[in-house]
């Protein structure tokens, strides 16, 4: 009992290691970026197109749904003005970053997982090592620098969607008025919020490549194995998010942004 | 059961090669290479020599670890033991940038092709030079096409590799093993799954680019009549070890009781089956 407990213990301690070297490797070989731009795009590209009706949908809801508890909750105790203020701040500093990094993250994770795990077990990846050409370089390099650049972009977009259906879910079907709402998102609003919820996803862009790469190429036996590595890669970055959420959380509420 | 071979006790004798001083060799030289699956030991201190500009074919039993050995060769999978001399330079210890520069000198042919299979038949030849040479778009595509042609595959060039059978990827995985006009090849079974005629096309290829560009290649295969075609030297994987190593003449008139067997292709003998 205590020495299975010790061995996982060893073996994640070294897995968080080798992820720890992967991670230095891909960010070494971002000097490399000019050259692969071409895969670069092409890696943005997947991380876009597809995601949209997913990003919107989630969006919307996110939006109509926060207006909607907001509302319960404010009845006879806040002002409805307050309102816009709640939606936005939510969406701004938690729903957004969060949500989309759960969201198209997991998609993109397991994306990730499940090309360079079945590219790892069908002898691809030898096959590029033997021809001089460095894995981490071709394939995690792009892989990383798309995720870590368009992740953000997606929870702008999910940001400006998401006000939108709390807006509309406001004013058509909660009586509130547009002015009102209008009034209430300009109130309290500051860019560090803005700001801080999107740092939060530029580094759940990492987080979400990093897990996708590091257990495709991880990826031991045939099928199956790739199918362990996608769910791995996949609860491994769900996981990592909701921690590291709460761990910037902290360093960017309490400490960087406090009091302006 | 008795057969006039078999003798009573089947041991290997030892392999009637010597090994000097593995680092002075200036092909390739393999010294008490081990590697082991969790219990399972596939590789257990195989030695073995490769003379520079020599076709070695290696024969044994399938699962017995011929694929393992190349792989181990290039360090695509690291020996639990033993060390590996390319032209008298150590390959076990080197570091990466070194490896990278040593396996530009190599070709490998993958057993399953291991073809890329998000690009052409076409990109997937001319990778190499892309990567590694400053050749433009129209060299590169001529080179890649070249090299197809040599192995039959003309007008595929523009074709993913889900799109080819697997004869058809195999002699694409070849072509794009040799498109850098490697020192080195290592072939693993190029002519399995082949039809008898493009077989022995490919076999002609490898005889070809040892005579004429003086390739030094170790060639697993299982097709006996091809291994005669193109050996040099022939040597024999059984339990992890090279239990013989000897010239094409040498193994036809063996009376090595293990070796007699495969060749002949006997089911019953000292090499069990099942
Ligand atoms: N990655 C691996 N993990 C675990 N075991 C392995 C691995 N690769 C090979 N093996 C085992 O090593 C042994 C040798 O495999 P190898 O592929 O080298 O056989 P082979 O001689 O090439 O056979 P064949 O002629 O059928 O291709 C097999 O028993 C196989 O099960
Ligand atoms: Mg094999």
């Amino acid at each position: 009992m205590l020495e299975s407990i010790g061995r996982s213990v060893l073996s994640s301690l070294r897995g968080s290691g080798r992820g720890t070297l992967l991670l230095c490797a891909t960010l070494g070989d971002l000097r490399y970026a000019w050259r692969m731009r071409a895969e670069i795009l092409n890696q943005m590209q997947v991380v876009a197109v597809g995601s949209l009706p997913l990003v919107i949908v989630t969006s919307i809801f996110v939006g109509a749904v926060t207006a909607v508890q907001a509302v319960y909750q404010m009845q006879a105790y806040v002002p409805m003005k307050f309102l816009g203020t709640v939606i936005s701040k939510s969406v701004f500093i938690e729903l957004g970053p969060v949500l989309m990094a759960l969201v198209v993250g997991s998609r993109l994770c397991a994306n990730y997982a499940a090309e360079l795990g079945t590219m790892k077990v069908t002898e691809q990846i030898d096959a590029m090592n033997i021809m001089a050409i460095d894995p981490v370089r071709y394939l995690a390099m792009p892989r990383f620098l798309a995720a870590i650049l368009m992740i953000p972009v997606i929870t702008i977009f999910c940001d400006t969607i998401a006000i939108v259906g709390g807006y509309v879910a406001s004013v058509v079907t909660l009586d509130v008025t547009s002015g009102t709402f209008i009034e209430g998102l300009r109130m309290f609003y500051k860019d560090s919020d803005l700001l801080g919820g999107l740092i939060k996803s530029f580094i759940f862009g990492g987080i979400i490549a990093m897990s996708g790469i590091y257990f495709g190429f991880n990826t031991e036996g045939g099928a199956e194995g790739v199918g362990q590595s996608v769910m791995r890669a996949v609860v491994g970055s769900c996981l990592s998010i909701l921690v590291a959420d709460y761990l910037l959380a902290i360093v960017l509420f309490q400490i960087v942004f406090k009091g302006s | 059961m008795e057969t006039s071979n078999s003798t009573a006790v089947p041991m290997p004798p030892p392999p009637n090669m010597r090994l000097g001083d593995p680092s002075t060799h200036d092909g390739v030289a393999m010294q008490g290479v081990s590697k082991r699956f969790g219990d399972m030991v596939v590789l257990d201190e195989c030695d073995l020599l490769v003379n520079k500009g020599e076709t070695l074919v290696i024969i044994g039993r399938s699962g017995e670890g011929k694929s393992v050995l190349l792989k181990n060769l290039v360090r695509l999978q690291e020996p639990d033991a033993g060390g590996i001399w390319v032209e008298g330079r150590e390959v076990t210890g080197m570091e990466p940038p070194d490896l990278r520069e040593l396996r530009k000198d190599f070709g490998f042919l993958f057993q399953g092709a291991a073809l890329f299979d998000s690009m052409t038949i076409c990109e997937n030849v001319g990778l190499m030079l892309k990567e590694h040479t400053d050749w433009d778009r129209e060299r590169i595509r001529a080179r890649a096409c070249e090299c197809l042609a040599l192995v039959g595959l003309d007008d595929a060039d523009d074709k993913l590799p889900s799109e080819l059978s697997g004869g058809m990827k195999k002699r694409a995985g070849l072509a794009r093993a040799i498109v850098m006009q490697p020192q080195y090849i290592l072939y693993d079974e190029p002519t399995t799954g082949l039809d008898p005629i493009t077989g022995d096309a490919i076999n002609d290829l490898i005889l070809k680019l040892q005579r004429e560009l003086g390739v030094t290649s170790i060639v697993v295969t299982h097709d006996m009549a091809g291994a005669f075609k193109i050996a040099n030297r022939i040597a024999m994987l059984n339990r992890g070890k090279i239990v013989f190593t000897g010239t094409v003449e040498e193994i036809q008139e063996t009376s090595h009781p293990l070796v007699r067997q495969f060749i002949e292709g006997r089911a019953d003998g000292p090499l069990g089956v099942f």
